[in-house]
C-alpha cells in the first residue's frame, strides 16, 4: 500500500505538468470552436509558443541573469503571445477568406516545425535547443498539507497555477459573462447572432487568437515543465489536446477530466516499467500512447449521431445565407 | 500584362492554374526573404541553386523523380477523394500502414521469387485500403467526421505499425532491416539514364495510378457515382446511388493509392523504416500537392515532380541553407492555396475592370468547402 501511494505521488509529479499543457492547449480548441472556426493548428500553435519560450529562456533570460521564475514566466507570457500573433494568420484566412480551414491550419502545422529547426540549425548548428534546468519550486506552508501539499505545492510548477487558474477564468467566461455568451452564440448559429447585433467576425478573431494565446502558453508549459530539451515539437501534443477536446465534448470541465486521463496515459508510456504494479503487465509503451486517440475513435463512433459539435462549426460565415 | 487578362477572361478556368502558379510564387519569395534575412550575401546563390541545382545533370534528375514518387502518390490520394468531396487528411496514416504491410512482405515472404516485389507493393496498397476504409465506414455508417477519425487514425498507426514493426519483423533482428532484394522495386534501364541515382520504377507505378484515376474519374460511370455523392449526398441518393458504398469506397481507393506511396519508399535498398514519433511528411505534403495540382491527376503529377525538384533543390543548397528552408516554403505555399478563393476573386475583378468582361469564376467539382 505504501509503495503504491509513492508510486502514485511519482506519477503525479508527471502527469500534472502533463495534464496542465494539455489542457491549456485544449481550452485553447474549445475558444475556437465555440466560435465555429476549426482549429487543427493547435500542435503548430504549441510548437510556436515552445519555441520561443526556449529562445527566450535562452538568449534572454539567462545572459541577463533573470530569477529563475521571473525567467519561466516572461518564457510562458513569450510563448503565449507569440502564439496568439501565430494564430492571426489562421484567424485571417479562416474568418476574412472563406479559406478552407483544414488547408490553413495544416500549412500553420508544417510551418512551425520547419521554422524552428531551421532558426535552431542556424543559430546552433543543431536542432536541439537545450534549456534543461529545474523549475520546480516548493511552496512555503501549503506544501506541508497532507498528500494534497504534496501533489501541488512541494516542487511545483508556476505553470500549474497559470492553468488552474486558466480553466477557472474560462469556465466563468463561457458560461457567466456577455463575451462567453456571445462566442457560443456565433458557434452555433451566426446569422442569428449577427441580427441580434453582435459582429460575427470580431467574435470569431476573438476566439481564434485566444485560442492561439492558450496554445502557446500549453506549448510553453510542456516545454517549461516535461520537455526540456526542445527538438522542433512535442511529437503530436496538439492532436491529442484536439483528442481531448472531442471526447470532452466541447465543455471545459471535461477537458480537464480527459486532460487528466490522457496525461495519465502519456506519462506511463514512459514510466510503466518502473512502476511495480504496472511492470508485470507489461504492455508496451506504444499501447499506451494510441489509447487516446483509439478511445477519441469509439467515442466519436458512438457519439457522432448526437455530437455535441457546435452547429456553424468549420462554416465560413457568409452574411447572405439566413 | 493584357494579353494575359483577355486569355483569362476569354478561358475563365485558366484561373485555377493563375492561382496555383501564384501560391508557387508567394512561397518561393517567402523563402527567398527568409534567406536574405538569415544570410544576405549568399541568398541569391543559394535560391539560384534550390532552383536550377536539380536539373543540372541526369543525376540529380534522377534524384527528383525519386523524391516525386511517393509524394505524387499521396498527392493522388488526396486529390482523389476531393474530388469525391471528402478531405483525406489520413494519408499519412494509410502510407504508413501500407509501409508496414510492404515492408512485412518484403522481409519475410522470401519464397515468392520474381513476383515479389509486386506482392509487396499490392500488400501495401491493401494496408492502406484497411486503414481508409475505417474512415470511410465511420464517416458513412456513424456520421463520424472524416477529417476528425482520419487524424485520430494517423496517430494510431504511428504507434501500431512502429509496435508492429519493431515485434513482426525487426523482432531482435538489426533495426536497419531492409526488404529482401527480390522485394526491391525493379530498377530496369532506369540506372543507365540516371546514374548514380536511386530511381527505380516507383515512377512508372505512380503514372499508371494517375492515368488509372483520370480515367475512373472522367470517363467511367463508377466515377460519375463517386463525384455526385461529393456534391450532394442527398440527391445522388435520391437519385438511386448507394451513398453510403459511394463513400466508402472512395476512402478504400484513396487509401489504397497512400498505401502504395508507402511501399514505393521503403521497398528500395537505400532506405529503413525509423521507428520514432513523427508521423510522415508525405501524407501532408501530398495535401499540399492535390492542392496545386487542383485535384487532377495530371496536375498532382506535374506538382509532384515540381515539389520532388525543390526538394532535391533544398539537398544541393545544404551547404548554404539548413534544408528545412525547404519545408517552410512548402507551407506558405499551402496557405496561399489556401487563400486561393480569395486570390481568384481578385483577379476575376482585375479582368473585369480591365477588360469590361464578366469572368465567372469557375466551379471546381466536389470542392471541399
Amino acid at each position: 500500500m505504501i509503495e503504491f501511494i509513492s508510486d502514485l505521488g511519482f506519477i503525479f509529479s508527471y502527469a500534472i505538468p502533463v495534464m496542465i499543457a494539455l489542457m491549456l492547449v485544449s481550452l485553447g480548441g474549445l475558444f475556437s470552436e465555440r466560435s465555429g472556426v476549426i482549429n487543427i493548428a493547435l500542435d503548430g500553435i504549441m510548437i510556436m509558443g515552445g519555441f520561443i519560450g526556449a529562445l527566450l529562456v535562452l538568449y534572454v533570460g539567462r545572459p541577463l541573469g533573470m530569477p529563475t521564475q521571473l525567467m519561466v514566466l516572461m518564457a510562458l507570457i513569450g510563448g503565449a503571445v507569440v502564439g496568439m500573433l501565430f494564430s492571426a494568420a489562421h484567424a485571417f484566412a479562416a474568418i476574412h477568406m472563406n479559406s478552407n480551414q483544414i488547408i490553413s491550419a495544416t500549412a500553420l502545422n508544417l510551418f512551425a516545425p520547419a521554422l524552428a529547426v531551421f532558426t535552431a540549425r542556424t543559430i546552433g548548428g543543431t536542432e536541439r535547443i537545450n534549456i534543461t534546468d529545474t523549475y520546480r519550486m516548493n511552496i512555503p506552508l501549503l506544501q506541508d498539507i497532507p498528500v494534497l501539499g504534496t501533489l501541488f505545492f512541494e516542487r511545483a510548477f508556476l505553470s500549474t497555477f497559470i492553468g488552474i487558474a486558466t480553466l477557472i477564468i474560462v469556465t466563468f467566461i463561457f458560461y457567466k459573462t456577455r463575451l462567453g455568451l456571445r462566442l457560443r452564440s456565433v458557434g452555433e448559429n451566426p446569422q442569428a447572432a449577427e441580427s441580434l447585433g453582435i459582429d460575427v467576425y470580431k467574435m470569431r478573431y476573438i476566439g481564434v487568437m485566444t485560442s492561439g494565446f492558450l496554445a502557446g502558453l500549453g506549448g510553453a508549459t510542456y516545454l517549461i515543465s516535461f520537455d526540456n530539451r526542445f527538438n522542433g515539437d512535442f511529437l503530436g501534443l496538439g492532436f491529442l489536446a484536439l483528442a481531448i477536446l472531442i471526447s470532452g465534448q466541447w465543455k471545459p470541465i471535461r477537458l480537464f477530466v480527459f486532460a487528466l486521463i490522457f496525461a495519465l496515459l502519456r506519462v506511463l508510456a514512459n514510466l510503466h516499467d518502473s512502476i511495480g504494479v504496472l511492470s508485470n503487465v507489461a504492455l508496451p509503451s506504444e499501447i499506451y500512447r494510441l489509447m487516446p486517440y483509439l478511445f477519441t475513435l469509439i467515442i466519436l463512433a458512438f457519439f457522432s449521431k448526437e455530437s455535441q459539435a457546435p452547429q456553424a462549426l468549420g462554416d465560413a460565415y457568409d452574411q447572405e445565407k439566413r | 500584362m493584357n494579353w494575359i487578362l483577355n486569355f483569362i477572361a476569354k478561358k475563365p478556368s485558366s484561373i485555377n492554374v493563375i492561382s496555383s502558379v501564384l501560391a508557387i510564387v508567394m512561397g518561393l519569395v517567402f523563402g527567398l526573404i527568409l534567406m536574405l534575412i538569415v544570410n544576405p550575401s549568399n541568398a541569391l546563390l543559394g535560391f539560384w541553386t534550390i532552383l536550377t541545382g536539380p536539373l543540372s545533370d541526369m543525376r540529380n534528375i534522377g534524384f527528383l523523380i525519386f523524391y516525386s514518387t511517393p509524394i505524387i502518390l499521396t498527392g493522388l490520394s488526396v486529390a482523389f477523394a476531393f474530388r469525391t468531396g471528402l478531405f483525406n487528411i489520413g494519408a499519412t496514416g494509410q502510407l504508413t500502414m501500407g509501409a508496414f504491410f510492404g515492408l512485412y512482405v518484403g522481409v519475410n515472404w522470401t519464397f515468392l521469387g520474381p513476383l515479389h516485389w509486386l506482392v509487396a507493393i499490392l500488400a501495401a496498397a491493401l494496408g492502406g485500403a484497411i486503414w481508409g476504409g475505417i474512415t470511410g465506414v465511420l464517416k458513412a455508417y456513424r456520421n463520424v467526421n472524416e477529417v476528425v477519425s482520419s487524424i485520430m487514425l494517423n496517430y494510431v498507426a504511428l504507434y501500431l505499425v512502429n509496435l508492429l514493426i519493431l515485434t513482426t519483423i525487426y523482432g531482435g533482428r538489426s533495426e536497419a532491416l531492409r526488404p529482401a532484394a527480390s522485394a526491391r522495386l525493379p530498377v530496369l534501364f532506369l540506372d543507365s539514364i540516371f546514374p548514380r541515382s536511386p530511381i527505380n520504377i516507383g515512377i512508372f507505378i505512380a503514372l499508371i495510378v494517375a492515368a488509372v484515376l483520370h480515367v475512373i474519374l472522367n470517363y467511367t460511370t463508377f466515377g460519375y457515382e463517386l463525384k455526385s455523392v461529393g456534391l450532394s449526398r442527398s440527391s445522388a441518393k435520391y437519385a438511386g446511388i448507394k451513398e453510403k458504398r459511394s463513400i466508402v469506397m472512395s476512402f478504400l481507393i484513396a487509401g489504397a493509392i497512400a498505401g502504395i506511396a508507402g511501399g514505393v519508399m521503403y521497398l528500395v535498398g537505400d532506405r529503413t523504416f525509423r521507428i520514432n514519433e513523427q508521423l510522415l511528411e508525405q501524407g501532408f505534403t501530398g495535401i499540399a500537392i492535390a492542392l496545386l495540382g487542383l485535384s487532377s491527376p495530371i496536375g498532382v503529377v506535374l506538382a509532384g515532380l515540381f515539389y520532388g525538384s525543390i526538394l532535391r533543390g533544398g539537398d544541393a543548397a545544404q551547404r548554404i541553407f539548413r534544408e528545412e528552408i525547404i519545408d517552410i516554403i512548402i507551407a506558405v505555399i499551402i496557405y496561399f492555396s489556401a487563400l486561393s478563393l480569395f486570390t481568384k476573386q481578385v483577379i476575376s475583378n482585375i479582368v473585369r475592370k480591365r477588360t469590361d468582361k464578366d469572368v465567372d469564376l469557375p466551379e471546381k467539382e466536389g470542392d471541399v468547402g
